[in-house]
This record gives C-alpha cells, sequence and structure tokens, in this order.
C-alpha cells in the first residue's frame, strides 16, 4: 500500500513537473505546479509530517500559487516565443541531464541502500511537538521571521505601487 | 528493517529529480514568471528532502527548517512578484532576453 501510494503520487509529481518545464502557456505551468505540490504534500504524509503536509496545502499550493495565477492574469501573460537554441544544446542537454540524475541517484543508493525504510505511521512532526521546538528552540528565527515578513511586505508594495506624478 | 514501506532512497532520488526538472525550467524557460516557478519547484525539491531526513534520524529539526523555508518562499513570491509587475509596467516585456538594460 505504501509502495502504491508513493509510486503513484511520485509519478504525479514528475508529470507535472514535466508537464511545467513543456508547457508554453504560464497559466498550464502554474497548475501543473500546483499538481505538484499537492502530491508533495501527500508525500509528506507518508512520511510522517502531518503540519508540513498542512502548510504545504495551505501556504504553498493556497495562498503562494494563487498569487502567481493573479499576476499572470493581472499582466495578462501570452505564450512564451520559441528562442533558437543551439544545436549542442539540443544534442546534448537530454543525456547530460539524464548522466546527472543517473549519478544522484547511484549516490543516493550508495549511502542509503535500502535498508532504510518508510513506513506510513510513525508520526514524528505533530503540531503539538512543531510548536515546542518553534517556541523553545527557535525562538529567535521565528521572530527574525516575522520582520522578514514585514519586510518584504513593505518591499512588495513599494515595488508594485503606481507612481503618481 | 521491516519488509514493508519504500525505501528512503526513493524519496531521495525523486527529490533530485524534481530539483533537476527545476534547474531545467530555469535554464530553458522563456517567460519571467515561469521561471520563479521553476525556483518553487527547486526549493519543494529540497523540502522533500529535509522531510525524508528528518524521517530518518527521527529529528525534527528537518520539519522547522521546511517550515521556515516555506515561509522565506512566500516572502520571496510576494517581493519577486512585485518587481516583476513593475518590470513588465517599465518595459512591458516579460521575456527575459529583452531585459538587458544593464548588460555592459
Amino acid at each position: 500500500m505504501d509502495l502504491f501510494l508513493f509510486l503513484t503520487f511520485a509519478l504525479i509529481a514528475v508529470g507535472c513537473a514535466v508537464n511545467l518545464v513543456v508547457q508554453r502557456h504560464p497559466i498550464s505551468s502554474a497548475l501543473s505546479l500546483i499538481g505538484v505540490m499537492v502530491s508533495l504534500a501527500v508525500l509528506y504524509l507518508l512520511l510522517g509530517a502531518e503540519f508540513i503536509a498542512a502548510i504545504q496545502v495551505i501556504v504553498y499550493a493556497g495562498a503562494i500559487m494563487v498569487l502567481f495565477l493573479f499576476v499572470i492574469m493581472l499582466l495578462n501573460a501570452g505564450v512564451e516565443e520559441r528562442t533558437r537554441k543551439s544545436k549542442l544544446v539540443r544534442g546534448l542537454g537530454l543525456p547530460l541531464f539524464a548522466i546527472l540524475l543517473c549519478q544522484l541517484a547511484y549516490l543516493a543508493y550508495r549511502h542509503f541502500g535500502s535498508a532504510d525504510r518508510v513506513q506510513f505511521g510513525k508520526f514524528i512532526g505533530s503540531t503539538a511537538q512543531i510548536g515546542r521546538a518553534l517556541f523553545r528552540d527557535y525562538v529567535l528565527p521565528f521572530e527574525v521571521t516575522s520582520v522578514l515578513i514585514l519586510v518584504a511586505i513593505l518591499g512588495a508594495v513599494v515595488l508594485a505601487r503606481k507612481e503618481i506624478s | 528493517m521491516s519488509p514493508g514501506g519504500v525505501p528512503l532512497s526513493w524519496y531521495l532520488v525523486l527529490s533530485a529529480i524534481l530539483f533537476g526538472l527545476g534547474v531545467a525550467g530555469f535554464l530553458f524557460k522563456r517567460n519571467i514568471i515561469t521561471m520563479f516557478m521553476s525556483l518553487e519547484l527547486m526549493l519543494n525539491a529540497v523540502n522533500l528532502s529535509f522531510v525524508a531526513f528528518s524521517y530518518k534520524w527521527g529529528q525534527i529539526g528537518g520539519h522547522l527548517f521546511v517550515f521556515f523555508v516555506i515561509v522565506v518562499a512566500a516572502a520571496e513570491a510576494a517581493v519577486g512578484l512585485a518587481i516583476i509587475i513593475s518590470v513588465f509596467r517599465n518595459r512591458g516585456t516579460l521575456n527575459p532576453d529583452d531585459l538587458e538594460a544593464m548588460k555592459l
């Protein structure tokens, strides 16, 4: 069952990610990115991270992607134009990408083998635990994050406002 | 070691694949918004690695890192999209090839 769920959602994630790269209209890319994020949320649940799975859906797939879709709609972004790719890139790009992935996969296998197994049911990141760690050991980063968000809000307002002459 | 379950390395390989696709999208796309989305894809791939390692060592630190990454990604998306709006208003294009005013 674990294997079935993992393979299903991993295939959905990879398929959506490929679709993101291949599609030429930004709206299609954004929708496939939402697909990637939702399937990653299911994988987080399989890894026992219920809080992360929840905020992945709420913050990433909900808030951030709505912001993206809103900007795409606002700018009325059309189909991107095709660029002239060099023959070298067209010939070497995919094989080199495949080689890089094979190397990474080999490294992951060599370090972790197949002895380490992930089984659904071992929840280590409950909301209570995360809250306790966040407000006890990570209070300073948490507070600094609030300053960061404040700066980001101010920056977004200043950058996106219309100049009044 | 239990017979059931999925090997941990599969999660890491999935994370590597998603990260690679994000890099490819960032390099090949010719639209700033889509390049930005590829960036988000890379962040997501790294988050998956964090959660997988957190599971392996039974530590909660990985989850907190993912939490902070998501917060920073939200701030980055707000500022980045504001920059994109501002660039589009001034230049009228989303193609990074046409945005070369600062090129020497």
